[in-house]
């Protein structure tokens, strides 16, 4: 276990945290990249869940985007991006919008989902009260789908975390090209402690959104019923690791 | 009327000297190493489900017998799920170096994780009346797990299968950061020399190397259960 303590002094060794490749620019970058990307991302999966979900249309797309989702490589993607003419490149759009494109499955999904599982007697009590679409979409449907909504949340960032890391493979950026540089140097520590540092990022990702999942799924809309849906939630429900 | 060409007969015009992104020529030559790559990917995906049912099918077992160890494991399972596959590379790097054995260990463990909450998840949902019915007619616990059971959780397993071999097909790709990724090694050494036609054949045979792992599985799933025909996979 030597190469764990070599890599644990590297970690703990302030020169290694400074300068342009180190370890601090490298984590702040790969956070960076990733939450834009989460919110490029957010910005686009929930507005389009929650309409979709609202007018109870595309469903089948809302559920199918996430298995085309798992079946394309997000390093076949970046690989392609970084070697399509300018505006692409190996740039910050196109590593966004690469990213972005991997968290709007999740998002989307979960969104969608969680629109409509709302009771739909809650939906017709809120009719009945004289409520408009989008009076009873504010404050009945997205109060009621906000649980599954923030699963969505969840999965998407330690998702997004971990599928930043593949940046690194493809240009000097994030804490994926830590890793990447030290396996061409063959350099233990450094590739071992890059690898630590990102499953931690990953890890204190999931633990604080599932806090935050708690805190706000107080009132939950969801009610399993049955194995098929029980199936998909599997899907739904689990992290993907990128 | 003269066209300028350079070196005009030394050098053919075709779509790999004008290296463009769709080129069927680059399918022609280099179908060798097309297959090789693709061998590799198809190796190191039964190799992961493989570990990833014979380890997590007695795991979940374990994991059904008391809600402590069911906890436990599902939450090791969660655990690994969450770290980056480009870092499980790296962690298991030590014990097995540059060798496609790190890519399947690492992709073996993510499919533990999916197979072992598929099943807990498959046996949770056997409805407990059909248990006390196979109780009732003198089943005992093994013969009640193999034939009741099980196939009543086969779809559930069969769903958490296929997540995990098409997330599996796609996780390969990374394994080229250990020179083992398949049709990942293609990507890496395209994007070094712009090698468009290899990039994208390459990415193709990913997706639709996934697909056809997804639609294998389903079909499994429809020919072990036939009294599930009818409804909706």
């Amino acid at each position: 276990m030597s190469w764990l303590l070599d890599s644990l002094s590297f970690l703990v060794d302030g020169s290694s945290w400074s300068g342009r490749g180190g370890l601090g620019a490298r984590t702040v970058d790969h956070l960076g990249l990733a939450a834009l990307s989460l919110l490029v991302a957010t910005l686009v999966a929930v507005p389009l869940g929650l309409w979709l979900g609202h007018t109870g249309r595309g469903g089948a797309l809302a559920i199918n985007i996430s298995n085309i989702g798992r079946a394309v490589p997000t390093f076949a993607v970046l690989v392609i991006f970084v070697l399509l003419p300018q505006p692409f490149g190996a740039n910050t759009p196109s590593f966004v919008l690469a990213l972005a494109l991997f968290s709007v499955p999740p998002l989307l999904t979960n969104t969608y989902t969680g629109m409509r599982e709302v009771d739909r007697a809650a939906v017709d009590a809120a009719r009945g009260l004289g409520m408009g679409p989008l009076q009873m979409l504010l404050r009945v449907e997205m109060p009621l789908a906000t649980p599954l909504l923030m699963v969505g949340l969840r999965i998407a960032a330690v998702q997004v975390v971990a599928t930043t890391t593949v940046v690194g493979l493809v240009s000097t950026r994030t804490l994926g090209s830590t890793i990447t540089a030290g396996v061409a140097t063959q350099d233990q520590p450094r590739v071992v402690a890059g690898a630590l540092l990102v499953a931690a990022l990953a890890l204190l990702v999931e633990l604080v959104l599932a806090a935050l999942e708690r805190r706000v799924g107080g009132r939950s809309s969801r009610r399993p019923t049955g194995r098929r849906r029980r199936a998909g939630q599997l899907a739904a429900t689990t992290s993907s690791a990128g | 009327m003269l066209v300028p060409v350079i070196h005009a007969g030394s050098v053919a015009d075709n779509c790999l000297v004008r290296n463009e992104w769709i080129c069927p020529l680059y399918v022609q030559t280099r179908s060798s190493q097309l297959l090789a790559a693709l061998q590799e990917h198809l190796l190191v995906l039964v190799l992961s489900l493989a570990i990833g049912l014979v380890v997590g099918f007695p795991l979940a077992l374990l994991a059904r017998r008391s809600p402590w160890l069911k906890s436990l494991v599902l939450g090791a399972a969660t655990l690994v799920y969450t770290i980056p596959s480009l870092a499980l590379f790296v962690l298991v790097l030590p014990y097995t170096g540059l060798t496609v054995t790190t890519v399947v260990l690492a992709l073996g463990m993510y499919s533990l994780t999916i197979i072992v909450r598929g099943v807990v998840a498959g046996l949770d949902g056997v409805p407990s009346a059909v248990e006390d019915a196979a109780r009732g007619v003198g089943y005992g616990p093994r013969r009640l797990l193999w034939q009741v059971q099980v196939p009543l959780a086969l779809p559930s397993l069969i769903a958490s299968l296929r997540v995990a071999g098409v997330s599996t097909v796609a996780l390969t790709t990374i394994g080229a950061v250990v020179a083992h990724g398949g049709l990942g090694n293609l990507l890496f050494a395209g994007l070094d020399t712009r090698f468009f036609a290899q990039v994208l054949t390459a990415s193709v045979l990913t997706v639709l190397l996934a697909f056809a792992v997804d639609l294998l599985l389903l079909a499994l799933q429809k020919a072990l259960t036939p009294w599930r025909r009818g409804v909706a996979a």
